[in-house]
């Protein structure tokens, strides 16, 4: 018997793939039964109806792509009351995934939201904290850690914290977001970026700058999976640019417990349908019986801290 | 005014219908003129059930320099369940619509849909006006054969560039339509000309629902045109999409409803909206 079960805290994911906030709704149950999926994970709302940022939203660089949605939100309690029963006749967990500008306001968007039928939240701390300079919270390990701490304190639900890859302190705000008392760790969100269109000279997203998803941003979130794998206990969940089985293999051996998959839903709708059914045979293929033989199998034994912790290209 | 938010759509007035994801094999892919092709597509019977005014998200071929990543939506041409058949109308702006433009027949197209809302007809509405510019005029094809179907009297004002890009106009007659062909070159597509033809088309059999696509300047001029005689109308919009499906938000637009600014996706509340509530941009 192959077992495709893997442990987050003291959730247990009946398969290691998951969508990515913002790239997944109840509209995917048009096109296929969600109850394959290891769990849901939800577009992250804000307390406040929100508009997001002006079009265009999005754009492509050579196989992959740049988005500045933001976080349109209807608001929580539209979220409470259409979004959550949604989910209530599914077995797979959900995920609820929350932003704010604050810390208060982040205290009680979880309260708010700590209710039954959700399983988990995933804390969306690479947005700006508006109370501070505007930099992410995700940025720093001190406001990762006091935003977490609070967070810890409002609710019993599992937490997730979900990293940024704009920092150049990765394994400090890893081990920041552990101490505060998260369950697991999602790495990473988008990394910032820009396109312009040289013929009108103007930038190719109405908000300027957005963030990089897709394939060419698998390298750079890969290597933050590892790094924080290998500087915290609790679950790295890994995230960026998954397309392939052969992705998902090397995140876990990164030391990923499970994946997120975003923008290539965009492209294979069922993408994760199909990563899910070719896991067995990938397993049998390398006469492994289950998925945690891979996790963290990375062959690295001779590297220094010094090289795992690396923050600059060498 | 106030700002808010999409409206679910689980409590969207359309019910949610499967959507495919399927491998089609070319059959032609043509060009109807120098600006336009037409893409024939081997389509399976259970993506055939389609509204007119609904589309495909396209995965255009990767090959050598065309290298587009996103799918590409394009509307319905024409369905036909009987045939087996799916086709598109489309003109080659960028790069997937170059990539399409290379497919051969006998290779395959990745396609998922049906996609949308399509146009309404209501039972009472007996005489029928579509006007449409250019590649718009591909959207309201099928809307012109189910009106036929429903014995609709249907008026077509077709309009573009020069009468060598005229398209459909033999699509439309042989459904009975009465066309009315302007031209920029022949100095007839212009707003003012626009509305004395339409006006006189209210006069004669009176009009009662008009349905248009995209410009700026056929939505302005409706608009006035709907509001001033209680006609009502429906228009189909687009917007770059990335999911096409309601999960990204990356494709919504503005409308007034009710003296509010709402915000719909046009993947999915979409791309067909109501004539008076669309805000030209
Ligand atoms: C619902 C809908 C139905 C459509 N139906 C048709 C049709 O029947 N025939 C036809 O020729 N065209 C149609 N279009 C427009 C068609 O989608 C674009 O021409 C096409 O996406 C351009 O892609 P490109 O790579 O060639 O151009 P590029 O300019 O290189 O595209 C760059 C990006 O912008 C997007 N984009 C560019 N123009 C448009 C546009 N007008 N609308 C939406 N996205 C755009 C592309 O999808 C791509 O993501 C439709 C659009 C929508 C939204
Ligand atoms: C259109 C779009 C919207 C997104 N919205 C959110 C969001 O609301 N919250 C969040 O935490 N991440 C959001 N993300 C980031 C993804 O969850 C994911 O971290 C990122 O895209 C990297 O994974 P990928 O390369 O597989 O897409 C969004 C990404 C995209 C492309
Ligand atoms: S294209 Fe993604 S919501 Fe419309």
């Amino acid at each position: 018997m192959l077992d495709l079960t893997t442990k987050i805290g003291s959730l247990t994911l009946k398969n290691p793939i998951m969508p990515a906030s913002g790239t997944f709704s109840e509209d995917l149950a048009q096109v296929f039964d969600l109850d394959v999926l290891g769990a849901h994970v939800t577009k992250t709302i804000t307390r406040e109806k929100r508009n997001g940022n002006p079009t265009p939203r999005v754009c492509e660089v050579r196989g992959s792509m740049l988005n500045s949605i933001g976080i349109p939100s209807k608001g929580v309690e539209a979220f409470i009351e259409n979004v959550i029963p949604f989910y209530a006749d599914f077995d797979a967990p959900l995920v609820v995934s929350v932003s704010a500008g604050s810390a208060d306001e982040f205290v009680t968007l979880c309260e708010e939201v700590s209710v039954a039928g959700v399983d988990a939240i995933e804390v969306n701390i690479s947005c700006p904290n508006i109370e501070e300079d505007g930099k992410a919270f995700a940025m720093r390990p001190s406001t990762t850690e006091m935003v977490m701490r609070r967070l810890r304190d409002a609710t019993d639900l599992p937490l997730w914290a979900k990293l940024t890859p704009n920092t150049g302190e990765t394994t400090e705000v890893a081990k920041a977001a552990e101490a505060a008392g998260a369950d697991a760790l999602v790495v990473s969100n988008t990394l910032l970026a820009m396109a312009i269109d040289i013929k009108t000279r103007k930038p190719k997203l109405g908000n300027l700058m957005g963030g990089l998803s897709g394939p060419a941003f698998k390298p750079i979130a890969l290597r933050m999976a590892f790094q924080c794998a290998k500087s915290v206990d609790i679950p790295v969940i890994g995230c960026g640019g998954i397309a392939s089985i052969e992705d998902v293999i090397e995140y876990l051996i990164a030391g990923a417990s499970a994946v997120q998959i975003g923008t290539a839903t965009f492209i294979e709708p069922k993408i994760m349908v199909r990563l899910i059914d070719e896991l067995p045979n990938y397993l049998r293929s390398q006469d492994l019986t289950s998925i945690s033989e891979l996790i963290g199998s990375v062959r690295d034994e001779e590297a220094a801290d010094g090289l795992v912790f690396i923050e600059a290209a060498p | 005014m106030s700002i808010s938010t999409p409206q679910m759509p689980l409590n969207s007035s359309h019910e949610a219908h499967q959507i495919f994801e399927v491998d089609c094999m070319v059959k032609s892919n043509a060009p109807v003129n120098g600006e336009y092709r037409l893409l024939k597509l081997d389509a399976p019977q259970k993506i055939l059930d389609c509204e007119p005014g609904q589309f495909f998200h396209l995965l255009c071929p990767v090959s050598g320099n065309l290298q587009p990543y996103f799918r590409r939506p394009m509307s319905i041409y024409g369905y036909y369940p009987d045939k087996g058949e799916l086709h598109f109308l489309y003109k080659v702006t960028g790069e997937g619509t170059a990539a399409l433009a290379t497919l051969q027949p006998g290779n395959s197209l990745n396609v998922l849909g049906p996609l949308g809302c399509g146009f309404d007809i209501k039972p009472d509405w007996k005489n029928l006006l579509l006007v449409a510019r250019g590649v718009g005029l591909a959207t309201l094809a099928p809307l012109a054969l189910e009106a036929r179907r429903q014995n609709k009297q249907l008026t077509a004002i077709c309009s573009a560039r020069s009468s060598s890009v005229l398209m459909s106009i033999d699509y439309f007659r042989n459904l009975g339509a009465n066309v009315i062909t302007v031209t920029d070159e022949d100095a007839t597509s212009n707003i003012e000309n626009l509305r004395r033809l339409i006006e006189l088309q209210i006069a004669k059999t009176g009009v009662d629902a008009i349905y248009t696509c995209g410009s700026n300047r056929l939505l302005k001029l409706l608009q006035s045109i709907g509001r001033q005689h209680g006609i009502p109308g429906q228009i189909a919009l687009e917007q770059q999409m990335a999911c096409g499906i309601g999960m990204c938000q990356c494709c919504v637009r503005q409308f007034e409803r009710n003296g509010k600014i709402v915000q719909e996706r046009v993947c999915k509340e979409g791309p067909v909206f109501d004539l008076q509530e669309a805000i030209a941009c």
